[in-house]
């Protein structure tokens, strides 16, 4: 009736409740394996994915091995089939993407971050930012047929006019073409490379500033000498995020590369990327090509791979500094 | 220090702000400033010309048909007119199967990393998985599911979108509700505890309804992410023309495809469709990332 204070006898019946069949402590149990379960999902849809892919491609690695990397060829008519040109769009487009987007990123996340501007400013800034690393890149790709390719075609043909003799420039600008979605992809990662390069610098320890500004030191050789060191991984982090974002795009590159399955010394002519590949030709590809098409994906999932990784290295050391 | 004492001291505050900084670094700062208002003037300028091409072109084309944009068919090649209606059901359908999939998957994932493996070896995998997967193309990821559902069901369909779609929508569910959980102050775990309920009960009915503000934001930001994806429905939801009469079993439009298709089309009509297509997305993905801010900024704790 009353309740007496816990006796040695009541701890003995928890325990015994425990070990005999108890509804709310199966289910417990349940609930905690399923959790384990769907956590180690996330891991299994890796390899999955990996799996998958090999799968489907195992007829083309099989056919062409380690020589399908370094082939240039790609003749659905032969049955002959190759990535080098398409490994090449990818890397040197991101590349040229990254020129771009770096300086510019990082010089956009100083001014966002320093009290350049009040704070009333700043804020819609960098929400507009957010909100344009959230567009779809469809939509960029589309900006860049109606505008932005009308508009930089002029520009491109007075730089091919005056520095034609440089094998990079040494063809009249095409309409669908390397350079141009390069600079496409640079306008595209340009908020990853803000938004993170500005979170970096915001929560840097406000000591390090103080400390500079007490040292003498103006606003600039505080921002270049001690905030930009300190930030570097971060800032490096975003980079690499970014250039996974430009290797792995998709839609921007394959309504505006031109699609030419040959390496171009000029970046003026049209080109071809893995996934820009992969969209065009899917549709229609069958058999050994398809194959094909999935050892370029293969080949382009474990470029992204290296680069994400490093990227988490690069951000996860820099976290344990702070 | 040569100069006399009085003139030093009657000029001191001038002199301060003389000397204190050499023209060449005073130069240095002012170029750099410059510098940098230059950078956000060419950042700024490209994106705010995409926001204002898809607001001018997207506008003009929806109010020059309202409602028949929404509620006919996409067009055939030379014919005027038509909308974009099945198209709009299909990104609904798409976006809401991949969060069928990815959410409970998501939510799990993020309770056991926090809530049970707190820290291990085990959830230092998934986290590591997590952050990888999120990295993997988005074309990858319609690939796979060309590969496990497409072929195995020997159709393109909603369904196959939506499984390509919860591969890159699992990883933002789980990074927002860590979040949420890791926000729950130790307190509240120790009371749980104290008053002897268990994990399950404990997690359903005191930490999941102070999280849901942050899972909330998870799933809006994850379907405002596959309302956008293209690259993984063109080879699994494939197009339509018409209204699909069974998604899960048929190819299906969505908004995205069809701004694919019909930007590259030659057809002016069909282009324009494309703009207010792209207007309707990026509204959609605008309306929700405001949601998924007003829903965060209600904390519990």
């Amino acid at each position: 009736m009353t309740s007496p204070p816990i006796t040695a006898h009541q701890t003995e019946n928890l325990i015994d409740s425990s070990q005999k069949f108890n509804p709310t402590r199966l289910v417990d149990r349940i609930f905690k394996v399923l959790s384990l379960l769907l956590a180690l999902s996330i891991g299994f849809v890796l390899l999955w994915i990996t799996y998958s892919l090999l799968g489907i491609a195992f007829p083309a690695i099989a056919q062409f091995n380690l020589g399908f990397l370094t082939s240039q060829a790609w003749d659905p008519v032969q049955d002959l089939y190759g990535a080098l040109p398409q490994i090449y769009g990818t890397i040197v487009s991101s590349i040229i993407a990254l020129l771009f987007a770096v300086p510019l990123g990082v010089g956009v996340a100083i001014f966002l971050s320093e009290n350049f501007l009040p704070q009333k400013i700043l804020t819609p800034i960098a929400f507009l930012v957010e909100l344009l690393a959230a567009i779809p890149s469809v939509v960029y790709g589309m900006w860049g047929i109606f505008v932005f390719i009308p508009f930089i075609l002029p520009v491109l043909q007075f730089i091919h006019q005056l520095f034609g003799w440089i094998p990079l420039f040494s063809t009249s600008p095409s309409t669908r073409q390397m350079f141009a979605t390069a600079m496409v992809l640079a306008i595209m990662i340009l908020p990853t490379i803000i938004a993170i390069s500005r979170d970096t610098m915001v929560s840097l320890s406000p000591a390090l500033r103080q400390g500079a500004y007490g040292l003498g030191a103006t606003r600039w050789e505080t921002i270049t000498r001690v905030l930009v060191p300190a930030g570097l991984s971060g800032i490096i982090g975003s980079v690499m995020l970014a250039l996974g974002r430009a290797l792995g795009e998709t839609m921007a590159a394959a309504m505006l590369i031109g699609n030419a399955n040959r390496i171009n010394v000029s970046l003026f002519a049209p080109a071809s990327t893995i996934s820009a590949l992969i969209a065009n030709q899917f549709g229609e590809a069958s058999g050994l090509q398809r194959s094909a098409l999935f050892y370029q994906a293969l080949i382009l999932m474990i470029i992204t791979l290296i680069v994400n990784m490093l990227a988490e290295v690069i951000v996860s050391r820099f976290q344990q500094v702070e | 220090m040569t100069s006399s004492p009085n003139s030093a001291n009657s000029k001191g505050q001038s002199a301060v702000s003389q000397y204190s900084v050499a023209p060449q670094r005073q130069f240095f700062g002012n170029f750099m400033t410059g510098l940098v208002l230059f950078c956000v003037a060419l950042a700024l300028l490209p994106l705010a010309s995409i926001l204002f091409m898809v607001l001018s072109q997207g506008l003009s084309r929806l109010l020059q048909d309202f409602p028949s944009v929404f509620t006919q068919l996409p067009p055939p090649p030379l014919v005027d007119g038509g909308g974009f209606r099945n198209a709009i059901v299909g990104t609904i359908i798409t976006s809401l199967l991949g969060a069928l999939i990815s959410v409970p998957v998501g939510i799990m994932a993020a309770i056991y990393t926090v809530e049970f493996g707190q820290g291990n070896r085990i959830s230092q995998f998934v986290r590591f998985c997590t952050n990888v997967l999120s990295g993997v193309p988005s074309i990858i990821a319609g690939l796979f599911a060309y590969g496990i559902v497409v072929l195995a069901m020997g159709t393109f369909s909603a369904t196959a979108g939506g499984v390509a779609l919860s591969v890159l929508m699992a990883p933002i569910v789980i990074r927002t509700t860590e979040e949420g959980l890791k926000s729950i102050p130790r307190d509240v775990r120790q009371a749980i505890v104290g008053i002897g309920a268990t994990n399950f009960q404990g997690i359903f009915s005191v930490i999941l309804p102070a999280v849901l503000p942050f899972i909330a934001t998870g799933v809006t930001l994850a379907l405002a992410r596959a309302a956008g994806e293209t690259a993984p429905l063109l080879f699994t939801a494939l197009f339509n023309q018409y209204d699909a009469r069974n998604p899960l079993r048929e190819p299906t439009a969505t908004l995205s495809v069809l701004i694919y298709n019909y930007a590259i089309s030659p057809f002016r009509n069909q282009n324009e469709l494309a703009w207010a297509a792209a207007l309707i997305v990026v509204l959609l993905i605008l309306g929700i990332s405001v949601i998924s801010r007003s829903l965060t900024s209600r904390k519990v704790y």
